[in-house]
Order: structure tokens, then sequence, then C-alpha cells
């Protein structure tokens, strides 16, 4: 069981935020970033259906990637709220992204050593994407934040907004901690200060303070979401939900 | 005078004998042009094409078939990108396009007018609507200059790709459930006249030709090509089983070809000229999209300014 609501975290994680992306898609500032944007979209979805094929193989019978992606409740799913929060523009897109991505990058390389194949393979081609990802967003996080006044306002609001959900995407449930202990899930603790080295160094050089910011209550692992969760879902599962039972 | 009359004809026994105009290379002044507004209208159509099928990649009905789309829209947004550095070759800025597109000053393919109402009207945009482009756009893989040229070998396998993915999904509808099967028909119905209309107007309706098929941008007329299209697409109807909404198309053994009813001129002119049905809700996500966006060119462009000045400042600390 512990292991069933890991996978599904790690493939929310990737579910969600690749929905936020793909609302994107036709939108952006620019051409370049607008390609930029649903190229990562499209790698997070690749590793979603590598992790809900596992999972589908475990469960068997009449489970499927999709069964698994599209009909389960708001309850069911274990994304960090971070992930879900809107794209309210371009600095908090940029924001969340790289807020992810250097987590999602040192997750992987300890996901790599994972005891199950299975896990350990899926982050071996996913490492790649998430390195040219971190490029991507770091590159813009201190283009804009150290960029006009504008943009370095705005950036320092996307931060203050979002900075308040970073916690939860170190914190550790008990079927977490069984899994670290067997080998299987990586440990989100070995790598926290390093994370938090990594974002400080950033912030710093796109003049960003993140000195006032105070945590916000984050409970997305255990399946308690924000509002923003239910409409999401809503959008994502409008066809299975309105045609079930159909190959398309 | 006598040198303009020279350059001219040399041009064109360039152009006849094969050869390939290159952007530094002379041209007349009407083909600069001419190209330009053809290539960034192609241009717009690629970017503007992104938003109807963009609508139904968050509801996507299963993660393949989102991956699918995804990938798709993002080729288009691609395809703007090689067709806008082309034309930038002949001196104009993506920006002066933007801006031309965005003031409603040039035109972008009207079939994107048209709402994307049900998900079988992503299968039937790429198994229609990128059929029909590839059946316009093959004979560019041949056209005189050289960017343009270059730029549609590549378009034309992505497109062709992106028919065969339509049109898999048409199949699959049409091997579906009756729901699913009225979907598939259903859309069949509504993109069915505007699809032969992306071949534009009759051939008697359609202003001097001439020059274009002297530079050869146009091979075929609209006429050839759209028969061109209906003699292709209407065994591929059949075989998934739908009903083309023509009551006249019928085979004519005499002439080789399908004949077909008339097409509705009067809405193919409310589209064109702005009216159609989601001509406004288009142009408006574009230029949203521009307007919202400007302060990020803003600020990357300012950071890059500033990048410059410290490097230049370091340079003369070190000296
Ligand atoms: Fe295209
Ligand atoms: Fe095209
Ligand atoms: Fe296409």
């Amino acid at each position: 069981m512990s292991l069933r609501t890991y996978i599904l975290s790690l493939s929310d994680n990737a579910m969600i935020l690749g929905h936020r992306l793909s609302e994107l898609c036709g939108h952006g500032p620019t051409l370049e970033t607008d390609i930029a944007l649903t190229n990562i979209s499209l790698d997070f979805f690749g590793q979603v259906r590598s992790y809900l094929q596992y999972l589908a193989s475990i469960d068997g019978d009449q489970v499927t990637e999709d069964t698994l992606a599209f009909l389960r409740t708001e309850r069911e799913h274990h994304n960090c709220i971070l992930l879900e929060q809107p794209n309210v523009d371009f600095a908090h897109i940029i924001m969340r992204q790289y807020l992810f991505d250097v987590f999602q990058l040192l997750q992987l390389e300890q996901q790599m050593l994972s005891t199950d194949e299975t896990i350990a393979a899926i982050a071996a081609k996913a490492i790649k994407e998430a390195r040219y990802h971190q490029r991507f967003s770091e590159s813009w996080v201190l283009r804009l934040g150290d960029g006009t006044e504008v943009s370095h306002t705005k950036m320092q609001t996307a931060l203050d907004t979002l900075y308040p959900f970073v916690h939860e995407l170190f914190t550790q449930n008990d079927w977490e901690k069984e899994l670290v202990e067997q080998g299987i899930a990586s440990d989100v603790k070995g790598f926290e200060s390093r994370y938090y080295d990594t974002v400080f160094q950033t912030l710093k050089s796109a003049n960003l303070s993140k000195d006032d910011i105070i945590n916000r209550y984050a409970q997305g692992k255990n399946g308690i979401h924000t509002e923003h969760l239910g409409y999401i879902l809503t959008e994502l599962q409008y066809m299975q939900r309105a045609y079930p039972n159909m190959q398309w | 005078m006598g040198d303009q009359i020279q350059l001219e004809e040399l041009f064109q026994q360039r152009i006849d004998a094969g050869g390939k105009i290159e952007p530094k290379d002379w041209m007349p002044e009407k083909y600069r042009k001419t190209h330009i507004r053809q290539i960034s209208q192609h241009a717009h159509s690629e970017i503007v094409g992104m938003l109807p099928e963009g609508n139904w990649i968050t509801r996507a009905p299963s993660l393949r078939r989102k991956v699918g789309l995804l990938a798709k829209v993002q080729d288009e947004a691609g395809h703007g990108l090689y067709l806008y550095s082309a034309a930038e070759t002949l001196g104009i800025s993506r920006d002066e396009m933007f801006d031309q597109l965005h003031t409603g000053k040039a035109k972008y393919s009207s079939i994107f007018n048209y709402p994307t109402l049900s998900w079988a009207d992503i299968g039937t945009i790429g198994w229609l609507v990128d059929g029909a482009a590839i059946i316009n756009q093959v004979m560019l893989t041949r056209t005189s200059f050289g960017p343009y040229a270059r730029a549609m070998v590549r378009i034309c396998k992505e497109e062709s790709f992106h028919q065969r993915q339509g049109y898999e999904i048409m199949l699959g509808l049409a091997q579906g459930t009756p729901e699913q099967k009225a979907m598939a028909q259903d859309a069949l119905n509504r993109f069915w006249w505007p699809s032969l209309m992306m071949f534009g107007p009759r051939d008697e309706d359609s202003p001097n030709t001439e020059l274009s098929v002297k530079w050869k941008i146009k091979r075929k007329t609209n006429d050839e090509l759209r028969q061109q299209f209906i003699d292709i697409t209407v065994p591929q109807a059949e075989y998934l089983g739908l009903t083309i909404p023509d009551p006249d198309l019928k085979w004519n053994d005499e002439r080789g070809h399908y004949d077909f009813g008339e097409i509705d001129w009067d809405e193919f002119w409310t589209v064109v000229k702005g009216n159609g049905p989601c001509n406004t809700e288009r142009l408006k996500a574009r230029v949203d999209a521009w307007e919202e966006g400007a302060w990020v060119r803003e600020a990357a462009l300012a950071y890059s300014e500033k990048q410059v000045i410290k490097k230049n400042q370091k340079a003369k600390l070190a000296s």
C-alpha cells in the first residue's frame, strides 16, 4: 500500500504540474518559451505514463494508466500543493517551476539508487529531462528577478506566494519513511539542505528575498488539497467521466 | 533601366532552370514583398492554428492522446518559428510581423476560425486540415525561394505525421461505441466544407496567379488542388464508414474525379473578412499573449544588456 501511494505521489507531482503547463500551450510570452514549456509538460506526462504503467502492472485486473490518471478523486491525489497553484502570470509559472525543478533533480539523483528497479530506471531517464528543466527555469528566475523593476516586483510577489508551500516537498509521511528504510524511496531529508543552498544562491543572484516568508499549511501528500485541484481534475477527467469505458 | 531588365531576366532564368533564390541575391521588389506576405501569413496560420487544438489538450481522453496532441501543437509552434525566420531573411522583423497579425493587416488560414467542440474535432483537424495543408504545401518544397523551400521540406514531413495521427484518432472513434461514431460524424459534418475552402476561391475568382506560377509558389490552381484533396479523402471517409455531408458527391467516370456540390462562398467570405465563429477570440488570444508577455520580453532584454555591461566592466578591470 505504501509503494502504491509513493508511486502516485511521484506521478501526481508530474501530472499536476504537467497539466498546469499544458494550459499555457499557445499563450506564452514568446514562441520560444511556449515551445520550451510545452516540452517540459511533455516530459512530465512521459514520466506520468511510466509511473502509472508500472502501477497498473502491480494493480492488475482492469487497471490501466488511464484509469489511474483519470478516475481518482481529489482525496486520492498525492501531489504537493505547490504544483497545483494557478498560472497567475509568467512570474508565478517560472517560480513554481524553479522551486520544483531543483527539488525534482535532487530527488531523481537519489531515486536512481532505489532498490526498486523500475523506479530507479524511470529516474535514470527522467534525470536528463530534469537537468534541462532546471537550467531553463533558473535562467528565467535570474532574468526576471534581475531584469526590470516590473519583472523584479512580479517575481518577488510570485516568490512570496509560492515559497510558503515549498516546505511540503520535504515532509515525510509514515508510508514514505517505511519505504526509505527499505531503500525504495529517496530520503528527502537527505538532500533538504542542498536544496535550500541551491535555491538561496539563485534567489540571491536574482535579487530576491525570502526573509519574511512564513510557511503555510500544506497536506497535499496526504490527499488534502487546495480548492484548485478540483477544477484541474474536472478538466483532466472530463472525457473519461462523460464517456466511461471507451477506447480512444 | 536596361540593367534592371537584365537583372530580372537573369533572375527568372535562374528560377526556370530550377535554381534557388537566396536572401542575399538580387530579387525584384515585388518578389520580396510577395514572399514576405506569403511566408508570414503561413507562419501566422501555424501559431493561430495552435489555439483550436490547444483547446483540447487539458481535456484529452487518454494519456497517449494528450502526449500526441501536446507534441503536435508544439510542432506547429516550431513551424511558426522556422517560417518567421525564413521571412526575416527578407528584411522584416518578427515583431513587425506580429504587429501585422495583431492589427488585422495580415491574414491567417480561415479554418482556424472554426471552434473545436468535441474530441473528434481534434482527429478531424489532423485528418482533413493537416491533410489539406500538405496538398497545398508539398509544391512549396520546390518553390524558388531557398529558405522557404527548405522550411517546407521539414514542415511537410511533420504535417504528414499529423495527418496520420489525426486519421488514427478517427479510426478509433469510427470503430468505437455509437456515441464515438456520432461524435466523429458530427465533426466531419462541421469541418468538411471549411476544409474545402482552405484551397481558396474558385479559379475564376482568384486574382492573378501568373506571378505565383512564374516564381514556383504555385504549381497547380486552387480548383485543381481542391479536386486532388477530394479524390484522396473520399475513399478515406468510406474506409471509416463516415458520410461526407455532400449529397452531390459522386464519382465521375468520364472525368476520373469526384463531382461535388457547391461551396457556400458567402460563408467563405464572411469568415475571411473577420466575421467567422471564432475570429474575434483567436485574434484576442494572440494579442493577449503578446501584451501580457511584454514585461517578460522587456526584462529579458534589460537583463542581457546588464550582462554585457558587466562583462565589459570585468574586461576593463582585467586590463
Ligand atoms: Fe504546421
Ligand atoms: Fe502549415
Ligand atoms: Fe500540422
